[in-house]
């Protein structure tokens, strides 16, 4: 049982950095922590797919004389896209943050809230 | 020859014109690239539909490698419907967007807006033309991220916190989607979607199958605002610019809905759905989403809230139909969408000029403003007859269905549903008549003329089309029967 446990720690910390960031993202009033915690749940799901793609005594898929058995590139591939996927939301979310405080002149959630209540 | 490319033509046109757009100067320009674009997709995509119409299938293999290695774009009817959906309410809204936007979008920001438009078509069109699952929630992230832009550009400071709401439940959405696409690839090694099907049915009662699926069901769901994760809509569409208000209720929920048909049936297939209690979770939430989102737009005080939670409850209809998992409820569905697109378009096209004349969406604004604007207040009848269902609209059609396929299966509780949400449409509908038409006009309202003619005459176009597709049901009905039958659902 602990073996199993300790095999596969790499899947145990995708759970923890999951839970994690989707606590933060949920639980957290202040958007840029908000932006933060969903970068870590992303960076969970980036490390999820890495490890799918990890062969047991595979080297870097690299063709070389002397080895046989490599790792599969394609999830690292897969990956390269969901970066560029969740740099773009990064960016995308802090330049509204930024927009945000513009006009409401804070990033708390429950500030920008009662600002709201009165039309 | 061409034939072969045309689904990726309807992709990449708008990519190129994309970047270019944002480059051009002044206010008329880049709105010429983009009306030309929308316009050559649409024949595009309408002539893709017509060759596919016979049930055959266009598959295009990118940069010539051959699935299941390389990508493949692969196009039969409910793709192809799909991506005219799309296409054709770009197209429509190109023409009303250039009074609107120049009210609407600072000067400096008008070509950015085209550009942060065409993108979005690029992510809608893709989802519609992609066979390769993770190509799909690349073009999905494409659209999304776009329309987080669009609805930013809102005239109001709470399009900004409504685009941030919808940046984060997206998000979580879209990641959903990729933990299980990730987890469905790590049981089968392939992530085309023909691929997928043949290797996932001996394996469907495995484990990491069942967390796949339901780590993807749950993100599409986000997507498609099925309730109870619906709360991202409402905002979105009420603080959007008047255009993008059009074109996301017309299409983004929409292609959400082909994109849970497409994974359920095609890639997943019918019979997981017998395993897990997915069909009665579907059919659950479609009941309350009816009829709870049907109440709350009553007790709206904005009209493009009402419409928002209206189409809400609009697309729970279709959820409904996936549930039902028959051949008569998919069909249902996919009339529906076609439909649905056609009213709430028109829907959103009148309030938008509204919006254009009274500078506000709020009822105590817009008080007795259809008497002082006819034809505007006349289009918002029709298509709201046709969300009621009224015999003669594309709304009935869809309404019939939906009843036909409750019935088929002995479901008196569904058509009971389909039923009254009809009826709480009545109400909702008629207090947008009370407040516009029966109520005294304010002062300022009594200044107010009718929408200029570029605003009405796309809104005319779709409230024609609304009554052409409710009397000529032929083609609808071909392309759902069609698409159904390939689908392949065991009941």
């Amino acid at each position: 049982m602990i073996d199993v446990f300790i095999s596969h720690y790499n899947y145990w910390i995708v759970i923890l950095l999951m839970m994690a960031g989707f606590y933060t993202v949920i639980n957290h009033g202040n958007l840029i922590k908000k932006i933060a915690g969903l970068n870590i749940f992303q960076t969970s799901v980036f490390l999820l797919y890495i490890s799918i793609g990890y062969v047991d005594n595979g080297t870097t898929p690299i063709v070389a004389e002397g080895f046989t058995r490599y790792a599969n590139p394609l999830p690292h591939v897969l990956i390269l896209t969901a970066i560029v996927v969740g740099v773009s939301t990064t960016a995308l979310g802090l330049a509204l943050v930024v927009r945000i405080k513009e006009a409401y002149g804070t990033i708390e959630e429950d500030e920008i809230q009662e600002q709201d209540m009165i039309p | 020859m061409i034939e072969q490319n045309l689904s990726l033509l309807l992709v990449v046109i708008p990519l190129l014109a994309a970047p270019v757009a944002a480059i051009l100067p002044g206010l008329r320009p880049p709105w010429l690239l983009a009306l030309a674009v929308t316009w050559l997709c649409f024949v595009i995509a309408g002539w893709q539909l017509f060759t596919v119409m016979d049930g055959s299938i266009i598959s295009y293999e990118l940069g010539g490698w051959a699935p299941p290695w390389g990508i493949e774009y692969r196009i039969d009817a409910m793709n192809a419907l799909v991506a005219l959906i799309v296409a054709g309410i770009a197209a429509i809204t190109m023409p009303y967007a250039l009074l609107t936007v120049e009210k609407e979008i600072p000067r400096h920001q008008v070509p950015l807006f085209y550009s942060a438009f065409l993108l979005c078509i690029v992510g809608l069109l893709g989802i519609t033309q992609t066979g390769d699952i993770f190509n799909l929630f690349v073009f999905l992230e494409i659209s999304s991220l776009s329309t987080y832009v669009l609805i930013a550009m809102g005239e109001q400071r709470r399009a900004l916190t409504s685009a941030y709401q919808y940046l984060i439940m997206g998000s979580i959405g879209a990641t959903f989607v990729l933990i299980g696409i990730g987890l469905v690839y790590a049981e089968t090694g392939t992530l085309n979607m023909q691929d997928l099907h043949l290797r996932l049915q001996p394996i469907l009662d495995h484990r990491t199958i069942h967390t796949g699926f339901a780590f993807i069901s749950v993100g599409i769901a986000l997507k498609l605002a099925l309730f109870p994760l619906h709360l991202w809509l409402p905002n979105a569409y009420k603080y959007a610019p008047s255009a993008i208000s059009v074109f996301l209720s017309a299409t983004s929920t929409k292609v959400a809905v082909y994109v849970m048909l497409r994974l359920l049936f095609s890639v997943f297939s019918s019979d997981i759905l017998m395993i897990e209690p997915t069909e009665d979770i579907l059919l659950l939430l479609g009941i309350f989403g009816v009829i709870l989102a049907s109440v709350t737009a009553i007790y709206q005080r904005d009209i493009k809230r009402l419409l928002a939670y209206s189409s809400i409850a609009q697309v729970s209809y279709m959820v409904l139909g996936i549930g039902m998992a028959s051949n008569m409820g998919v069909t249902a569905t996919l009339i529906h969408v076609f439909n649905h697109a056609l009213m709430k378009a028109a829907l959103f096209m009148a309030a938008g000029a509204v919006v254009y004349r009274a500078g506000s969406s709020r009822f105590e604004k817009i008080d007795g403003m259809g008497r002082q604007m006819p034809w505007t207040f006349a289009a918002m009848f029709i298509a709201g007859l046709s969300v009621i269902g009224i015999p003669g609209t594309a709304g009935f059609i869809s309404k019939w269905y939906f009843v036909l396929a409750a019935l088929e299966q002995h479901s008196w509780l569904i058509a009971l549903v389909v039923l009254s949400g009809s009826l709480l449409s009545v109400v909702y509908i008629w207090r947008i008549v009370e407040v516009m038409y029966l109520r005294p006009a304010t002062d300022t309202g009594l200044s107010v003329k009718e929408a200029p003619y570029a605003l009405l005459v796309p809104m005319w176009s779709l409230v024609l089309a609304n009554i052409y597709f409710g009397i000529n049901t032929e083609l609808t009905l071909n392309i759902a029967d069609i698409s159904v039958k390939l689908l392949d659902i065991t009941d």
